[in-house]
């Protein structure tokens, strides 16, 4: 498949992959930490607009 | 005609565009990274100097650059907030931070990992290294400052001003290669000049870079998203967007 | 009867000052704190003298800068709990001559102690005595600097629960080229090299902070005063 050569990246392997491996844990964490928020915070608004609705009822 | 701007300090308004917003971003940093990582570490001829290791600044740049740009925006948003009293400045710089303090610790750690074999260190007491670490502190103080306070209203506050008096630290982040004798290299892509990079590696590097911002900008339509329904929960056009 | 901004400075500075004298024990404990925590070093990493001197500049500025904030968070607290401070706010004085008022005193129960009894600790640390101005003088000029960042804090943090410990996070940071300088003046200075060029720097962040720092200070307030 990839040569090895493109995996041994010159001898710098150990630290060229971790960095990028790490960018993409971060960009990951980033949009699933945003949408986790965006859930959590849609479910309360939903709570206390059911909330707010039957007070007025 | 400047109606669009007055807009965008309505919740409301912010919440329907950042949600149409976002999926765009998406798909174009999908596609501008992509290029740019791929390009990088396949095409792109390894430095005479580093060889391969050079490869680490397509990920290295992009993060510092990212950590300094999200935290002015954050300081910008917050002292919009604290002169003209527009609430979004506060939305924006609560949605800000977690990414930036993300952005800058990917920065320290590839910083970390490339000064390793070309410095021999993992770590250097440099100006440049050392006021990147400064604005990781200076983030979580802001989150911390934001989160310590039981008025809502005064925490976004105190942490406003806190990202203000810190902002110093971006010119300084910026500049310390250039006024110290820094271990840190000088800055590869300058305003005006040519670039001191060749074209075959600039151009995945400066894809990297507007990728990376075209992330933060759909990261952040959705953190918007997120903290605008956390605070705007008693306002009656809440109630039509979540109960769809 | 109306008072002008400058001789309301002078009474809130006589003011402090009056009662930071009626407790002259708590003003000795930020000393104590700065003798005790540079002799801690050299007992815990045991060094010969030549090597105490490397580390000295170092270890007096860590010393300082702890000690300085040890006694921060007292700048508004008192004030604070017995309702003074909202008087002061609201008694027609701009804040920000309030604040430069209390950080001055503040300074000079502190900062100008410490860089006072300075020599002492330099002694102990083997720090050779033709340091000692370079060493004073960047202390006087960092311990000040070090009160105005503190007055930032301190008055972001004063109505907070665990707001001593916020403050040190808060301050820590803005102070690190503060150390860096500070002991690096100190350090050229026991090497016999020259120090202008790191004093020059201290003086600069000096003036910075003593010039914006007061409006930032009093920003601060009107937050935590709201």
């Amino acid at each position: 498949m990839i040569s090895g050569e493109f995996w041994a990246m010159g001898g710098y392997a150990r630290y060229v992959w971790p960095c990028f491996v790490l960018a993409f844990v971060v960009l990951a964490w980033n949009l699933w930490s945003a949408h986790r928020y965006h859930a959590a915070a849609r479910l309360r608004a939903r709570r206390a607009v059911t909330v707010a609705v039957s007070e007025e009822l | 005609m400047w109606t669009w701007f007055y807009k965008l300090a309505s919740p409301p308004h912010v919440y329907a565009l950042a949600g149409t917003l976002a999926p765009w971003f998406l798909g174009l940093a999908a596609l501008t990274i992509g290029y740019g990582v791929i390009d990088g570490l396949a095409f792109a001829p390894p430095d005479y100097q580093q060889g391969d290791a050079f490869r680490i600044i397509y990920v290295h740049a992009p993060a510092a650059w990212m950590s300094t740009f999200v935290y002015t925006i954050m300081a910008v948003a917050g002292a919009i907030a604290l002169i003209w009293r527009i609430k979004m400045g506060h939305i924006v710089a609560a949605a800000c931070a977690p990414i930036g303090t993300s952005f800058t610790v990917l920065a320290l750690v590839t910083g970390s990992l490339w000064g390793k074999p070309m410095w021999g260190t993992y770590w250097a007491w440099d100006p440049r290294l050392t006021s990147e670490l400064i604005l990781l502190f200076l983030y979580f103080g802001t989150m911390s400052l934001r989160g310590g306070f039981e008025d809502a209203a005064q925490g976004d506050r105190a942490a406003a001003l806190l990202a203000v008096v810190g902002v110093v630290n971006v010119p300084i982040i910026h500049y310390s290669v250039v006024w110290w004798n820094s271990l840190h290299q000088g800055a590869t892509v300058a305003k005006l000049g040519k670039p001191a990079m060749d074209p075959s590696m600039l151009w995945p590097l400066l894809s990297n870079l507007l990728g990376f911002m075209l992330f933060f900008g759909a990261v952040l339509c959705i953190r918007l998203r997120g903290e605008i329904l956390n605070r705007e929960r008693q306002a009656t056009w809440v109630r039509r967007v979540v109960s769809l | 009867m109306s008072v002008g901004a400058w001789e309301a400075f002078w009474l809130i500075v006589r003011r402090e000052l009056r009662i930071s004298f009626r407790r002259p024990a708590e003003l000795l404990q930020p000393l104590m704190f700065f003798l005790i925590v540079t002799t801690l070093f050299p007992l815990g990493l045991n060094l010969q003298l030549a090597l105490l001197r490397d580390m000295a500049p170092g270890v007096l500025w860590v010393a300082a800068l702890l000690s300085s904030l040890l006694s921060l968070d007292a700048l508004f607290k008192s004030d604070a709990d017995d309702g003074t401070l909202e008087q002061l706010a609201l008694c027609g004085q701009p804040l920000s001559v309030i604040v430069t008022a209390k950080t001055f005193a503040h300074w000079l129960v502190t900062g100008v102690a410490l860089v006072l009894v300075a020599p002492l600790v330099a002694m102990a640390l083997n720090i050779p005595g033709f340091a000692f101005a370079t060493m004073m003088l960047s202390l006087g000029m960092g311990t000040l600097t070090l009160s105005w960042l503190g007055a930032i804090g301190a008055g972001l943090t004063v109505g907070l629960r665990r707001g001593n410990v916020l403050l040190s996070l808060i301050v820590l940071p803005l102070a690190i080229p503060l150390l860096i300088f500070g002991a690096a003046a100190t350090d050229r200075a026991i090497a016999q090299i020259d120090a202008t060029g790191a004093l020059y720097f201290l003086a600069a962040l000096c003036v910075l902070t003593c010039t914006l720092a007061p409006f930032a200070a009093g920003a601060a307030l009107r937050i935590t005063l709201e």
